[in-house]
């Protein structure tokens, strides 16, 4: 099997602030994010030679097919392709634009996530009836994904011997650190401290997560721009190379089979892996020094770190007390606040946090810059614990 | 030697003392005051589920495949038309080549469907016949009838082969005695005055088809160790039992005050409570009341012992209950007052009715694959075995998870999602024997559920689909408590 490992790189991103943006449009936000990618990479639209629009509901505002994105933008008759992979559609678009360089088809690829949420009229995603297809609603509960993320948390805690408020206080710490992060990131949704005191005080959402357990739904689109590596520097003196690809999508057996204990994603933990043979990454917990990763919800984040190998097995608390996920912490995650506060608009999240692992690596990150990163992970959730596709991107210089 | 050869029976687990019926809406009409307590349909139950789980209770360990024949007995179709009968049988997981019949329109439609399910074994046209009788019927707030009303179901399984009582024979007299009714255009029952309907129907009715049977079968009332007939009026129903000459300790306790009167199913579910304190030889004496009466006679056989303590018929589930405290959630329970159910609430996909006749046995029946090479057990039906050593490719067999047991792998309350009845519940279960899916939870409230309690499987109403007209039904897990 081959590998991307320094075959493509990005030279340009863009990404509008997410939040609840009442007065845009989907294509306001498709304009801004496709503006700001190009102008960062120094090219005119002409130079795109094939583009790949990713989003998930596409009833919201948006519309079926790559139409949506080539016709606001006004690509010339390009190719271009939509793709949906849950909320790891975003990534999904990146790597279809990072597989189409590297085959030496296109020398310049562009990948666009947008996400418009906040047109249902009512609170979290939209609803699940049919997203597992039509037999979904006749057979499986009317499930949310805080109540399917909760399940994570209820075993968890149960298989770790954590009493309710002991996980409660592990998982307030991961949204906390977030809540500080977001803090700092003028695009971010949620720009607020939150204590662990605060958290824990709450309402319950699905119990036992609560509202400061869950990310923000929110409107947004970001954008990558992708060429061949040995063309890289020709654009810009700092572009960021992929390391490695890799996605994995359940079997199924999770839901099915009975071996799977429901404490761990079993797509992370092989994408990982595969992710870090590719990279060439022998010990991740030293030497990935950042990550943006899909927490959707605090538990999420919490299990991604052992999924990930940056804390053993069942230990992440004892890394979490520690401080060592937080921004002047050994390994900082979420550092531009996460799906938790930058907010999560599903198709534009993996390019989001590819944005942060970008700027982290150019040195462009303000006041969150973390001290001479070398390789930065983004890992994109799509689905639910027992069900789902994972992405993992490294990158570095 | 035709009889019943298995019973069963459910009460729902909420019940609702009628003080709290009558603080509430007493100041209406205060005369509508009734003691004690009834058994009140989970949000998610109709009479179609309730028919389901005492099914289930009846068929325990008798072989489906021998079942000929499924009548069921109701008032309260959740159709007009589509078969209740039809669902019922696809949901026991009855072979198709059965007849399937609703009885309906009169509370005595129970006694009448089990005399025709015995008529048709005596012809031999059926060998086993199934009969399922449930009601959940709503009386307008502040009437006599809400407080009456109970919901539940029995169920009887006939046969000619090793019956625990034999049907000694029916006499029935029928009449157009419209004591309550209910027309196309209403959704709730009218009636006549009380006094009337007590005094010219109640007492006298049962009197005359008891009478009649003792007449035509040449028996004496002191010959029976039990009589069972359904109260409408609790003093009404002790001078009925005065008119027969029965001496009160013959008479099987009505349960009017415990379960409520339920209508189809009420004389049948008094039936089963006798069954369960039936010795050999006993003589029990059934009737109904509707529109006339059927009135029947069994006679207990040795076989009886063998089913003691098998069923959890009327005794287990009465011991299991809990109270629901307010009136409000009652309402909103039987659907009496509209509740804000946000926009969300509000989603409904459309029913695919094609696609809910594909996958039936899936979804009526419970009923996955099981490995051939494996022998994994797997829900729903897969092609594919899931079990990543294996991977066999359509070596599967049916294999049906409704009566299996399971237990709680992890779970959440959740108060996002919609729910007639918040928190929504829901969890992972892993069965007995393999297999594990995503289940709605119900029979349960905050702060019951515990990482692997047993469960066990309740058929419900799934949703309500209510610009296409459509009850969709599934299978919920429950925590098991009805031993």
């Amino acid at each position: 099997m081959g590998s991307i490992k320094d075959k493509v790189a990005i030279i340009g991103m863009g990404c509008t602030r997410f939040g609840e943006l009442w007065d845009k449009s989907a294509e306001d936000l498709m304009v801004e994010a496709f503006k700001e990618a190009i102008d960062d990479a120094g090219i005119e639209k002409e130079q795109v030679e094939a583009a790949w629009q990713g989003n998930q509901f596409v009833a919201q505002n948006i519309g079926h097919s790559a139409l949506p994105l080539s016709t606001t933008l006004k690509l010339p008759f390009i190719p271009v392709t939509h793709v949906e992979n849950m909320c790891a559609s975003g990534s999904e678009a990146l790597r279809g634009a990072c597989y189409a360089v590297a085959s030496g088809v296109y020398d310049v690829a562009l990948a666009l996530g947008v996400e418009k949420l906040k047109d249902i009229g009512y609170g979290g995603l939209p609803d699940f009836s049919n997203l597992i297809g039509t037999k979904n609603r006749i057979i499986f509960p009317n499930m949310t994904a805080p109540g399917a993320f909760a399940m994570l948390a209820t075993k968890y805690f149960d298989r770790y011997g954590l009493s309710p408020n002991e996980g409660k206080t592990m998982l307030a710490k991961v949204s906390s650190k977030s809540h500080h992060n977001g803090c700092l990131n003028p695009k971010a949704h949620l720009r607020r401290e939150a204590s662990v005191e605060k958290i824990m005080g709450a309402p319950i959402v699905a119990w036992p997560l609560g509202l400061y357990d869950c990310c923000g739904v929110s409107d947004g689109a970001s954008a990558a721009i992708v060429v061949r590596a040995d063309m890289a520097e020709s654009y810009r003196s700092d572009p960021v190379y992929v390391k490695a690809l890799q996605i994995a999508v359940s079997s199924g057996e999770e839901l099915v089979y009975t071996d799977w204990d429901y404490t761990h994603m079993e797509t992370t933990t092989r994408a990982a892996a595969k992710a870090y043979k590719e990279a060439g990454v022998k010990n991740p917990r030293e030497e990935i020094s950042m990550a943006e990763v899909h927490d959707c919800f605090s538990i999420t984040e919490a299990v991604t770190m052992e999924d990930l190998q940056f804390s053993p097995r069942g230990k992440v608390k004892e890394d979490i007390d520690a401080g060592r996920f937080n921004l002047d912490g050994e390994q900082p995650i979420q550092p531009d606040g996460g799906l938790k506060c930058f907010g999560h608009p599903i198709g534009a999240s993996g390019l989001r946090m590819m944005y942060e692992m970008y700027k982290q690596l150019q040195g462009k990150a303000e006041q969150r810059q973390i001290k001479n990163p070398k390789l930065g992970l983004t890992h994109n959730l799509g689905g639910f614990p027992i069900m789902n596709v994972v992405s993992v991107f490294i990158v570095g210089h | 030697m035709v009889g019943i050869i298995s019973y069963g029976a459910y009460i729902p687990w909420y019940r609702i003392n009628r003080g709290i019926v009558y603080s509430s809406m007493g100041w209406l009409n205060p005369a509508s005051f009734l003691p004690g307590e009834k058994a009140v349909a989970n949000y998610d139950e109709d009479s179609i589920t309730m028919a389901v789980a005492a099914g289930m209770d009846c068929l325990t360990e008798f072989n489906r495949g021998e079942i000929d024949a499924l009548y069921f007995a109701t008032t309260t179709s959740p159709y007009r038309e589509r078969q209740d009968a039809g669902i019922i049988a696809t949901t026991l997981d009855l072979k198709p080549n059965i007849r399937t019949a609703d009885f309906t329109d009169s509370i005595k439609a129970g006694s009448t469907a089990l005399i025709s399910a015995c008529d048709a074994i005596k012809a031999e046209s059926a060998k086993n016949v199934m009969l399922c009788a449930s009601d959940c019927r709503t009386g307008k707030a502040g009437g006599y009838q809400e407080e009456m009303y109970g919901d539940g179901a029995a169920a009887l399984l006939l046969g000619d082969d090793k019956v625990i009582a034999s049907l000694g024979g029916s006499y029935s007299v029928s009449y157009d005695f419209m004591d309550h009714w209910r027309s196309q255009w209403n959704t709730f029952d009218r009636t006549w005055e009380d006094r009337w309907i007590r005094d010219e129907g109640y007492t006298k009715f049962i009197v005359e088809a008891i009478s009649g049977l003792l007449k035509k079968y040449d028996l004496k009332i002191e010959d029976f160790a039990k009589a069972v007939y359904p109260c409408a009026y609790i003093r009404a129903h002790a001078d009925i039992g005065k008119k027969l000459g029965l001496d009160p300790s013959q008479i099987q306790e009505h349960m009017f005050d415990t379960i409520g009167n339920t209508g189809t199913a009420y004389p049948l579910m008094i039936f089963v409570a006798a069954l369960e304190n039936a010795e050999p030889g006993d003589k029990i004496l059934l009737a109904s009341f509707g529109n006339g009466s059927d009135a029947l006679f069994f006679e207990v056989t040795d076989e009886i012992e063998g089913t003691k303590d098998k069923k959890r018929g009327i005794k287990k589930h009465l011991a299991s209950k809990k109270d629901l405290s307010s009136y409000e959630k009652y309402l909103t329970y039987r659907r009496m007052i509209p509740i804000e159910e946000g926009i969300r609430g509000e989603t409904v996909a459309p029913t695919s009715v094609s696609l809910a006749w594909r996958e039936r046995k899936v979804i009526l029946a419970l009923s996955g694959s099981k490995c051939k090479k494996c022998g994994t057990p797997q829900y729903p039906y897969q092609r594919v075995c899931a079990n990543p050593k294996c991977g066999a490719v359509d070596e599967m067999q049916h294999y049906r998870f409704s009566d299996k047991r399971g237990r709680l792998f992890t779970f959440t309350e959740d108060y996002l999602a919609f729910s007639p009845n918040p928190p929504a519940m829901y969890g992972v279960i892993d069965f007995e024997g393999g297999g594990r899916s995503m289940f709605d939870l119900t029979d349960c409230e905050s702060g019951d559920l515990k990482v692997d309690m047993p469960i066990e499987m309740s058929f419900r109403r799934k949703y309500v689909d209510e610009a296409r007209g459509i009850s969709g039904y599934y299978w919920k897990a429950i925590p098991i408590r009805a031993q």
